[in-house]
């Protein structure tokens, strides 16, 4: 029998590279324009009074959380998926011609579901639930696109070779269960259509839950979506690429296995924190606090792993701009796991909800930890995939520098823009009278608009280098050996 | 046990299922049939101001609006009385909103008037100056889409028993009766009536000529339903 390694096929993780890099430009393009919007109304009508019922704030605002959640990290996971699956499961793509097939329907459907959703949002067409704004013929359509990705996860690993799960799978398989469970229940609603006999708009329905129980499922929905979104696939990147990429092995199976099991158990009860002071039950009020406080100990055990498993080996993030992209990720992540429950804190929450502190939160979250995550691994993937050396390793500093000073001013203009305006709409005279118009408190925020503005505009600089990295990498950089691709991955200069 | 997991996936999975439902179970389930029983003088939405809320969403309003007054002085001094559970008892989907770019608007239809809300839309600026909400004229020229609204209406009541038709106690003790129609036409001839009503109080000729002509405006629907608000 011949001996020599499996020929992993990487069609359907290449494609899903490009749509990765695409969407996450024009959602972070969209981003950016609704910062200057903030900043400067009169960008609202930036392609002219005709077009400004599609160019204003709030047509585009859906569009680009979309566009960065599912667009932009979605396209990543499962570029990622395709890529890590076969390689620590050893079995190739190409050995099932069914997983194959059911590889590119995945990638085909979900463009469809890509060009409905970004039609639908322009139009006005919503549910009026935020990360939710789908209605009911998108969402069976998703249902289908994420029942497909479940065949492939699940057809790779029956036809495995290794058969210990690694740890990546543990966070792919609950990333499909975690979303599945949470969009199905989130999206119970009823096309008006059918039960109304025909009348009105086909594509139109109601929610099955109403009020105080819609704002329950929905923040069960929307926390969650970002606990399997944004946290548990980015850990199985993680978990993946930094050892492979740093040569070094993970620091502590047992940290591991905590987190692991610690993030999921207590995850989801975190939810009632974004309604806290509304009119849900108290006790869940105080559950969410509570479990958002004890959610810091699996969010920092996964990343002291990470951190921990550079140890001996911390020159690697002076020398190399792609553990940096990593190592900064996983600070990030800390930093954020940390913001996160001191928000979720009653008196502090009193002050920030409502406020763009929590915009600042996503953010350094999104932006310092998803999406640097997400590049460094496209960049460790582009040298195995397309079996060249990444085309320039300044350029990726360049990116690095330019974007981590984006994050930064982003963050820092929120905090500042966020408990500024917090504390001016509680604010009291002397004689109890409010001290402040809600105008002055959207006055005052101009600066921090502008300075995040500019944040964001740095981001989507570095994005435009990325894409630009990723494009010669594909197309012109030197071809490299299979020997050259063991751990630390071959960059020019 | 975790190695064994480990080398299971089926197993594994159903491990993970079972500790992620852990939550939504005990935090959920419980209170579902409580918190949505309404208020004393809690109504049910008309079509056209349900047609209003469609517009509100269409625009997505609730991106930078809440409708949630929080228990603090600081808010019921500004916004009126806080939030109770049972307000909220016809809102599908409720529209809290998750972040205040502008003022909260649970119960606008306290403080601002027709005249208020059709200067403001057109001009937000000319109204409140240093504003940085954007104007929407379309909501001017569009139609408003009663059919759906109506369609809307047959479905909740057929589903969730929204209590149309019938009488609904007041808080002064006495009852109204929020109408559902019989068929599509009388549901567009009565939206049409309360939309002369608000058109009436507005300037703008377009809007009195289309509502005058049997059309109804975007903008008067959602002032339809800003006016409900309180």
């Amino acid at each position: 029998m011949e001996n020599r390694p499996l020929e992993y096929d990487y069609t359907v993780a290449k494609w899903f590279m490009l749509t990765t890099v695409v969407l996450g430009i024009v959602g972070m393009l969209v981003g950016v324009i609704l910062a200057w919007e903030m900043a400067f109304p009169a960008v609202n009508t930036f392609a002219g009074s005709g077009l400004a019922e599609y160019t204003n704030f709030s047509r585009l605002r859906p569009l680009h959380t979309d566009a960065v959640i599912f667009g932009f990290t979605l396209s990543g996971i499962w570029a990622t998926w395709y890529y890590i699956g076969q390689r620590v499961l050893k079995v190739s793509m190409a050995e099932s011609k069914f997983l194959m097939f059911m590889g590119k329907l995945h990638f085909g459907l979900y463009l469809l579901v890509v060009v409905a959703v970004v039609v639908s949002l322009l139009l006005g067409i919503s549910t009026g639930k935020e990360y939710a704004e789908f209605e009911w013929p998108i969402d069976i359509a998703v249902v289908v696109v994420w029942v497909i990705w479940g065949m492939s996860i699940f057809g790779l690993i029956g036809i495995r070779r290794e058969k210990s799960l690694y740890i990546s799978i543990w966070y792919y398989i609950a990333t499909f269960l975690g979303i599945a469970m949470l969009y199905l229940f989130n999206n119970m609603e009823i096309p008006t259509y059918f039960a109304s006999g025909g009348i009105g708009a086909w594509y139109h329905s109601v929610s099955m839950y109403s009020g105080t129980n819609d704002a329950l499922v929905q923040w069960w929905y929307g926390h969650n979506a970002v606990a399997f979104g944004f946290t548990v696939p980015i850990v199985a990147m993680i978990y993946y690429f930094l050892p492979k990429e740093s040569g070094q092995a993970v620091y502590s199976y047992k940290l591991s296995l905590l987190a692991f099991w610690g993030l999921m158990f207590v995850y989801l009860w975190a939810g009632g924190h974004h309604l806290i002071y509304s009119t849900v039950p108290d006790w869940m009020q105080t559950m969410g606090s509570v479990f958002s406080v004890v959610l810091i100990l699996p969010s920092w055990g996964s990343a002291i792993n990470m951190l921990l498993t550079m140890k001996g080996e911390w020159q690697q993030v002076a020398a190399s701009p792609l553990i940096k992209f990593m190592v900064l990720a996983s600070t990030f992540y800390m930093f954020s796991t940390l913001e996160g429950p001191i928000q979720a804190i009653k008196s502090v929450n009193a002050l920030a909800h409502f406020t763009d502190w929590i915009v600042g939160h996503v953010h350094d979250g999104v932006l310092g930890w998803v999406a640097f995550m997400i590049m460094a691994a496209l960049f460790h993937m582009a040298p195995r995939v397309f079996k060249r050396e990444i085309y320039s390793k300044s350029l990726m500093n360049t990116q690095f520098w330019i974007q981590t000073l984006g994050v930064v001013l982003y963050f820092t203009s929120m905090w500042i823009a966020g408990i500024t305006q917090g504390m001016m709409w509680r604010a009291h005279d002397e004689f109890g009278n409010l001290a402040y118009s809600f105008i002055d408190t959207v006055a005052v925020l101009h600066p921090y608009f502008t300075i995040r503005a500019v944040g964001g505009t740095l981001y989507l600089v570095g994005m435009f280098l990325f894409a630009f990295n990723m494009y010669k990498t594909m197309t012109s950089a030197r071809r490299v050996e299979e020997s050259e691709l063991q751990n630390a991955s071959p960059m020019g200069a | 046990m975790f190695h064994w997991l480990e080398k299971r996936p089926f197993f594994f999975a159903v491990a993970v299922f079972v500790v992620i439902s852990f939550a939504g179970l005990i935090e959920i389930l419980p209170n579902f049939a409580q918190a949505s029983q309404p208020l004393v003088g809690t109504k049910p939405y008309s079509t056209l101001e349900l047609a209003g809320r469609h517009v509100y969403i269409k625009n997505d309003c609730n991106g930078c609006h809440s409708q949630l007054i929080r228990p603090f002085k600081a808010e019921t001094d500004r916004y009126g009385h806080y939030s109770l559970s049972g307000e909220y008892a016809y809102d599908r989907p409720f529209l809290w909103g998750s972040k205040r770019t502008g003022p909260d608007l649970m119960r606008v239809g306290n403080y601002r008037t027709t005249d208020w809300h059709e200067n403001h839309m057109k001009d937000p600026v000319g109204v409140v100056p240093g504003s940085i909400m954007p104007a929407y004229p379309w909501m001017f020229k569009n139609t408003a889409d009663i059919d759906t609204a109506y369609a809307e209406q047959i479905t909740v009541n057929k589903v969730f028993k929204t209590p149309y038709n019938q009488e609904i106690p007041m808080a002064d003790g006495s009852k109204a009766t929020v109408k559902l129609a019989a068929t599509l036409d009388e549901a567009h001839a009565d939206a049409l009536e309360e939309a002369k009503a608000i058109a009436a109080d507005m300037k703008d000729q377009d809007v009195k000529d289309a509502v005058a002509a049997g059309q109804i405006p975007e903008i008067v629907a959602l002032i339809a339903y800003m006016n409900s608000m309180k």
